[in-house]
């Protein structure tokens, strides 16, 4: 079925245009006077700018290994996360802790853990799965590099973002 | 032949070509700033201080672009048209008086006697470059935007050339000099407030030189692609029109082209009616070379200004249908344009 447009009936003054053409001329000079002027403040003008302050809590960055709060590594080289990861981004080779260690309850530590950012899709799904808290996804974005080699984050790369995070997960604790 | 007359005017054709081109790339980097800020965007700020050394990465990317050619193209014309684009609207300035004088020279390439018929003569040709770049690329959408475009200039020819043949009868020459030389003595044709102000007569014939001014405005708008009348390379319906299928440099000559015709329009919107060269208070060039040189900056700040008003207009207004730009051509600016001629040629008759 045709559907009949209705068409306004413009008086002759709208008919004329000129009026509706210098007020449209007059919306646009108004828009650039307000930003010649700095009136308008829209654009942030990003590697001066940024907006890092802003992130949420919940933000998904590069996820990054942690230490607790006795220094050690969380990781435990379970490999859950390697399983996980959609992109098999995550690559680790577990090592045995010696028996003389003071953290000898732990049995296993990640002896090289890298993870592939190019091919990480930033999901958080290794946070998810982490049994130990030991993996998590924080807030630097801007991975960078120029060979393949150096967008790979190794472990050191890794703990260094990470830093030290106090969980709940205190289980290896010696007294325990 | 004399030849401080050939060295005088080769100085011209070289500088004048120099600043032209010069004031094209800039008008290129003022469009994406203008039209950024009027959309509270920032626009090109990256390269140099502001972005003033875009015009040079512009140029540096179109001259290292792959120049690929279709396939199919009629290679003849696909090649020549780009620089029919160009080539007139460049010519088109060699009429117009740019300044005064400098050092007893007349700051005008070719003071010819037929000043504004050489104008439409060479300007018109303009087309041709757009037609056969939308004919040669064998392509349905350049052909569409070809077909346009010759359509739209042969409509808006007719009212650019009535709109300016009343300014003719006022002044009684064609020369472009002497269009400049009668507002220098009787005020700006459409804001006639010096001279001898106090002639009702005059006040009366600035009323339909207002007219004249909308109509030739609009026509030069019309003429030169510009947004209101950009129905050749509507992007939207056509995919770039024209100059879809060319790429590079090609295709820079045509972005090139087009500005180079708007400065060239504003060039000569400013002769016809905002007095040229001229500015009240400010002598001319008989008085001593800085003058000279301050009344070619007055007339290349009076083109500088008209070509914001086109950004301007380009920003603010929507394209045009096409039965909405033929109607307007044919049923309203022709006869306007017609119906001006008389009423200036009764003022006249009455008044002089």
């Amino acid at each position: 079925m045709a559907i009949t447009v209705p068409r306004p009936n413009l008086n002759w003054r709208e008919r004329l245009y000129l009026p509706a053409i210098a007020a449209g001329l007059a919306i646009t000079i108004k828009h650039f006077t307000n930003m010649i002027f700095g009136r308008t403040k829209v654009t942030m003008e990003y590697p001066e700018e940024k907006w890092d302050s802003n992130l949420p809590d919940h933000y998904r960055g590069a996820p990054a290994l942690v230490r607790d709060t006795d220094g050690r590594v969380r990781c435990v080289a379970c490999q859950l996360c390697e399983f996980i990861c959609p992109p098999r981004a995550i690559k680790i080779v577990p090592g045995e802790i010696s028996p003389t260690d003071r953290f000898a309850k732990v049995e296993k530590f990640p002896d090289a853990f890298d993870i592939d950012m190019i091919r990480c899709i930033y999901c958080g799904m290794c946070e998810e799965v982490c049994p130990e808290q030991a993996i998590y996804l924080r807030k630097d974005y801007a991975i960078t590099g120029f060979t393949r080699e150096d967008m790979v984050h190794h472990k050191d790369k890794l703990l260094e973002i990470g830093g030290v995070m106090h969980g709940v997960v205190l289980k290896w604790n010696q007294r325990k | 032949m004399n030849y401080v007359f050939i060295g005088t005017s080769l100085a011209k054709i070289i500088g004048l070509l120099g600043f032209v081109l010069g004031l094209m790339n800039y008008a290129v980097y003022a469009e994406r700033r203008v039209s950024a800020l009027m959309q509270d965007r920032l626009g090109p700020n990256r390269v140099g201080f502001a972005g003033l050394a875009q015009p040079f990465a512009d140029a540096g990317k179109f001259l290292l672009k792959e120049q690929f050619t279709p396939a199919q193209v009629n290679k003849f014309y696909y090649f020549l048209a780009p620089c029919l684009a160009m080539i007139p609207a460049i010519i088109t300035i060699s009429v117009v008086p740019f300044g005064s004088t400098l050092f007893g020279v007349p700051m005008v390439i070719a003071d010819i006697n037929v000043g504004i018929l050489f104008v439409f003569a060479i300007a018109s040709l303009g087309v041709y470059g757009i037609v056969l770049a939308g004919w040669s690329s064998n392509s349905k959408y350049p052909f569409l935007g070809g077909v346009r475009s010759s359509s739209q200039m042969i409509s808006y020819e007719l009212s650019l050339a009535l709109a300016v043949i009343p300014i003719f009868m006022l002044v009684g020459n064609l020369r472009l000099t002497n269009v400049v030389q009668y507002q220098i003595d009787n005020g700006w044709l459409i804001a006639p407030f010096f001279g001898d102000w106090t002639n009702p007569g005059k006040w009366l014939l600035a009323i339909p030189m207002l007219i004249s001014f909308v109509v030739f405005l609009i026509a030069i708008l019309a003429e030169t692609n510009r947004l209101p009348f950009d129905l050749p390379e509507a992007e939207q319906e056509l995919a770039g029109g024209y100059h879809t299928e060319y790429a590079s440099m090609k295709f820079g000559m045509f972005f090139l082209g087009e500005y180079i015709a708007m400065i060239t329009g504003s060039a000569i919107i400013v002769t016809l009616f905002f007095g040229g060269w001229h500015f009240p208070g400010i002598p001319d060039g008989s008085h001593g070379w800085i003058f000279g040189l301050i009344n070619i900056a007055v007339f290349f700040t009076k083109v500088c200004a008209l070509i914001f008003l086109f950004m301007w207009v380009r920003w603010t207004l929507p394209r045009f249908r096409w039965d909405q730009l033929m109607r307007l051509g044919w049923l309203f600016f022709f006869e306007i344009a017609l119906v001006n001629i008389f009423i200036v040629a009764i003022i006249l008759m009455f008044v002089h």
